[in-house]
């Protein structure tokens, strides 16, 4: 097994850990953070898989450059709209999640 | 192959602890750390293009961006229970 | 109720990275060699530096959108009211070690960035970097009280902010005639490249550091 796809692995355990987490937890923040370590996860994957033979792929690591900086958009736009929420609710979570005050709060 | 392995469970419980760490600010703490981890393995991976990005933005900026949000969630707190 | 929500979420997302892993250990040999091709197709992209190469040339319309949603992104944060108010007050608590070190630093990470850009040719470095480095500039300045925060961006600064992407579509548009979208004559290759990736590095470094620059409260208080 070569270490490139040991991180393919991992890639898929974090994939999986960010969307239990965006699910689970009530907060915005946290499902920000959530979304970001899916991100991170699937990058992994991509470019895990692609060099398991062990030789590095441009394309991919290209691709994930691209995303990385995608993805500090869409978190940036995504805590815009979180404080936007905040600054009219009073709390940063959704209003469908009304049992989450149990949870892990601020 | 044993780093790998180290920075893979290193990578695995940082974001683990991130988002189930109770106290908000930890969390974001954590992320940035997960961050930098991901830079390691990307450095690993073959990929300094991906490691330079990761470490000055997957890190550098979103965590100034998430911390800049607790600040500012810690503030509302303050003024709506004085 | 939410136990039940907690075990069943978790359950599904275990067995789904379970068969996520077994499909990654029992992927077939894939039937295209990307890198050969790149490595092939490499001295008539301009630059050495493969990562480059693809970012830019080969798969240079990725890149193109890439830049027009980074600012859409922000766009869309500019569009969000905002609480402003007429004074623009510095982050006052700055140390004079800080603001100092930051005078220092702040030319300094404009030559690395100018170097990381230069560098992108023929070793890892290129325009992504480059404006990270230049965003970073940015948010140190602000968090040291040498730049206050963005209420509405002027007329340079939106000029700044949308270069990238106008010369970007003004090489694509020019280049239209040959037929093939993004397809750059072999002789200007280097030269258009840089040319294009300057201008990201401008706008990219303005959008980053737009994008925390237009959230953060420091400096635009309600």
């Amino acid at each position: 097994m070569s270490s490139a796809l040991v991180y393919a692995l991992t890639g898929a355990a974090l994939f999986v850990l960010g969307m239990a987490g965006l699910i689970l937890q009530p907060h915005l923040l946290r499902k920000i953070l959530a979304f970001n370590i899916m991100g991170s996860g699937i990058f992994l994957m991509l470019v895990g898989v692609a060099q398991r033979a062990g030789t590095p792929d441009p394309v991919p690591q290209a691709m994930v450059l691209t995303g990385i900086v995608v993805a500090i958009a869409a978190t940036a736009l995504a805590l815009a709209l979180a404080r936007q929420l905040l600054d009219m609710n009073g709390e940063m979570r959704l209003p469908e999640e009304k049992t989450g005050k149990d949870r892990l709060d601020v | 192959m044993i780093f790998d392995l180290l920075l893979v469970a290193a990578l695995l419980w940082s974001a683990v602890q991130a988002l189930t760490t109770p106290d908000l600010f930890r969390a974001v703490v954590l992320f940035i750390i997960f961050g930098l981890l991901m830079a390691l393995a990307w450095a690993r991976l073959d990929a300094p293009d991906i490691a330079l990005a990761e470490a000055a933005i997957g890190a550098g900026l979103t965590g100034a961006l998430l911390l800049d949000a607790v600040a500012h969630l810690h503030k509302k707190r303050r003024e709506q229970s004085p | 109720m939410r136990t039940l929500l907690n075990v069943t979420v978790l359950f599904l997302a275990s067995a789904f990275g379970l068969a996520l892993g077994w499909l990654i250990l029992d992927l077939p040999v894939a039937a295209v060699r990307l890198p050969e091709q790149v490595t092939a197709q490499l001295e008539m992209s301009g630059v050495v530096h493969p990562v480059t190469a693809v970012l830019l040339n080969f798969r240079g319309y990725d890149t193109l959108l890439e830049i027009a949603v980074l600012l859409l992104a922000l766009l869309g944060i500019l569009a969000l009211p905002r609480h402003v108010s007429d004074h623009q007050h510095r982050p006052s608590s700055a140390n004079p070690v800080l603001q100092t070190l930051t005078r220092v630093l702040a030319p300094l990470m404009l030559l690395v960035a100018g170097y990381v850009l230069w560098a992108g040719a023929h070793r890892p470095g290129g325009a992504f970097q480059a404006g990270a480095v230049l965003a970073g500039a940015g948010v140190l300045l602000h968090l040291a009280g040498l730049l206050p925060a963005w209420a509405t961006p002027g007329r340079t600064l939106r000029a700044g902010l949308a270069v990238g992407l106008l010369v970007f579509i003004a090489v694509a548009v020019a280049l239209m005639a040959q037929g093939t979208l993004l397809q750059y004559p072999l002789s200007w290759a280097g030269a258009l490249i840089l040319m294009i990736e300057a201008s990201l590095t401008l706008s990219l470094g303005l959008i980053l550091a737009g994008l925390y620059l237009v959230l953060t409260d420091s400096g635009v208080q309600k």
